[in-house]
């Protein structure tokens, strides 16, 4: 058994925990900071829209003073972006307020299914990789995508798993599949997984890391289950680093076959 | 095809979500309807989480050439008017602002002459600095007239539909230019086409029989998500509630039945943004947000001027739509007449310490002008 899992690699920085978190839907925002804590992740995803980019720390919109900037890395989110112009209009605000050059690019134009625009956020991230961003795009599970992508200089890819805030888990399991066989950057499972086992699951899969939002935030409990996911991203890591077993369709008590080969 | 010929054809052809949506409209036993209310509450949080988004209704004027028999600023009324200026408007705003909202919906009679779309535009961007979601509702314009508010900074465009039923709507409306049923019918698309990002449509209960207008309120939402996909569609299911004019409603919705109608608006389409007013009365908005609303309004003042006074110096009184001598005018601390009356008349802090108590999180901003800026 190696000692310690691998870390995380993403642009130039490292990370331990494998599990990113978004901020969107807690019942308070103190209920958001705790689980914040007790998921372990260094990474923490807040919407730009309902944060006060002014600099005059709006205190009905203060939703950055909860997320300890010495603690997690804050990935500013362009959720609400209908196309390129506004994400990348967004992203450059959010530099300009003073929040990290680093940005989850989401560009969804249709408001109810909020799938991401593939056109429009291979535009932007060409763009804002220009600019010197950290780009992380949001995508459907689309092999093709996400290698135009990482042709242009994005740092990550991130294929959903099924829509937001579904629960369905990993509906697109084959593309995410080709998508970890064929990248050069790592690959982070992001919207629809509901479950601990959810999230393992991209991990054994091969995924990098996962991003949960809903599943922790509308928990009875969002802190333990902010634990309980953290517990199995770390499993699903480890499992995918030892190696699983191959699956078999059939019991294999005896091999009709080949049995009169072992029996001479 | 319009959807005006959809709602037209409806009678006969209605599509499945449609139907689905009917069907959740039956008489339930009380299983069946804690069974949806359960459904309902799970895909809200799943889809809007333990949030509600907060707004404030801000009267501009309250002068109409209309006359609706429900509605208080009705022409005919003899009631106090004002239009507020740029600057009372903006007042009123940081009133608003004060108490925490970032999200107003500016709200107007019909009438050219005062409330014209220069006019509404300058409101727009007078605010539109200091308030991240600025949305209007007023009377339908033209798409190049919607374009206009729209680049001044306004995001949400708010027409209800009032009745779907085109025999009540002519009894309903019996003067002024709001007669025309079709041009207020296609008032969302021609938004949408001027580039509103969200849009709000809804009908007014007690006009007709509750379920029928329920019916045509949900292929019209089905309608506007496929022809206006790109906007945030949001649906409101005001209650009539006494105003001058002393109208009397002929129908009647209970509590219970509005609830079933939250829910099975939610069940049927999970994304739509829900909006509740401070029409309804704090103990049932208490239980209601947890059914599928996701927006609402609090502290709300459906007059001109209402938060801070502001136009209490030029308030007229209209008879049969003519001011009157300016000597007879008012007198002493009177204020505009409301539309309606309110029947929640707790104040903000109460409504947000009520929602946090329910463990939902009171959201003020949740738009950025960033966005808006074409």
């Amino acid at each position: 058994m190696s000692d310690k899992p691998s870390k995380l690699k993403i642009a130039d920085r490292e990370f331990s925990s494998r599990l990113l978190v978004g901020t969107g839907k807690f019942s308070s925002n103190e209920a958001m900071r705790d689980a914040l804590i007790a998921s372990g992740t260094e990474i923490v995803t807040v919407a730009l829209r309902r944060a006060d980019l002014s600099g005059k720390h709006d205190p009905f919109a203060n939703i950055l003073d909860f997320i300890d900037p010495e603690r997690f890395l804050v990935l500013p989110n362009t959720s609400g972006a209908r196309n390129a112009t506004e994400a990348v209009r967004l992203a450059r605000l959010a530099a300009t307020a003073g929040l990290p050059k680093w940005v989850k690019l989401e560009i969804h134009p249709d408001p109810h299914y909020l799938l991401p625009d593939p056109v429009e956020t291979l535009a932007a991230a060409e763009i804002l990789v220009k600019e010197g961003f950290v780009v992380l795009p949001y995508i459907n599970a689309d092999p093709v995508l996400a290698k135009r992508l990482q042709d242009v200089g994005t740092a990550t890819v991130m294929p959903l798993g099924s829509p937001i805030g579904s629960n369905r888990g990993i509906e697109t399991r084959a593309q995410i599949e080709i998508i970890i066989e064929q990248a050069t950057v790592p690959v982070v499972v992001d919207a629809g997984l509901g479950a601990p086992s959810q999230a393992a699951e991209a991990m054994e899969m091969g995924a990098d890391a996962v991003l949960v939002n809903t599943a922790i935030a509308i928990a009875p409990d969002p802190a333990r289950m902010a634990h309980a996911f953290r517990k199995a991203v770390e499993a699903g890591r480890e499992a995918r680093e030892i190696g699983l077993g191959e699956k078999s369709w059939n019991a294999s008590a005896t091999s009709p076959l080949t049995a009169f080969f072992s029996e001479t | 095809m319009s959807f005006a010929q959809l709602l037209d054809d409806l009678p006969l052809r209605k599509s499945a979500t449609v139907r689905r949506f009917e069907s959740l409209l039956a008489p339930k036993t009380a299983a069946d309807f804690e069974l949806l209310a359960q459904q309902a509450r799970a895909v809200t949080r799943r889809y809007f989480g333990r949030t509600m988004r907060l707004f404030a209704p801000l009267y501009l004027s309250n002068e109409c050439i209309n006359n609706c028999r429900y509605c208080g600023f009705s022409r005919d009324n003899p009631i106090l008017r004002v239009t507020l200026d740029v600057e009372q408007v903006v007042l009123e705003a940081r009133h608003l602002a004060g108490q925490g909202f970032r999200q107003v919906l500016l709200v107007a009679g019909e009438h050219p002459k005062f409330v014209g779309r220069g006019y509404l535009a300058d409101c727009v961007r007078a605010l539109a600095p200091e308030f991240p979601s600025i949305s209007i509702e007023v009377a339908p314009m033209e798409t190049a007239e919607y374009a206009e508010i729209v680049n001044a900074g306004a995001e949400g465009l708010v027409v209800y539909q009032e009745t779907y039923n085109r025999a009540t709507y002519a009894e309903m409306h019996t003067s002024g230019p709001k007669r025309d049923f079709n041009w207020r019918l296609d008032a969302p698309e021609r938004g949408y086409a001027a580039g509103f990002r969200r849009i709000g449509v809804g009908a007014l209960f007690g006009l007709s029989p509750w379920q029928d207008e329920a019916v045509a309120l949900a292929a019209h939402v089905e309608y506007l998500l496929r022809r206006c996909w790109q906007a945030q569609i949001t649906v409101s299911v005001p209650r009539l509630r006494p105003a001058a004019g002393e109208f009397q409603p002929q129908f009647s919705i209970s509590d219970a039945e509005l609830a079933q109608l939250i829910c099975a608006l939610r069940v049927t389409f999970p994304q739509i943004g829900i909006v509740l007013s401070t029409r309804e009365r704090a103990s049932l908005r208490d239980v209601l947000i947890s059914l599928g609303v996701t927006s609402m309004s609090a502290g709300s003042h459906t007059e001109p001027g209402g938060y801070t006074h502001q136009g209490a110096d030029d308030l007229h009184l209209t008879v049969g739509g003519r001011a009157i001598a300016a000597e007879t005018r008012t007198r002493e601390g009177a204020t505009a007449t409301a539309q309606f009356e309110i029947s929640d008349e707790r104040t903000v802090a109460e409504v947000t310490d009520s929602l946090r108590r329910r463990g939902f999180e009171p959201v003020w901003k949740d738009w950025d002008q960033a966005l808006a800026k074409s």
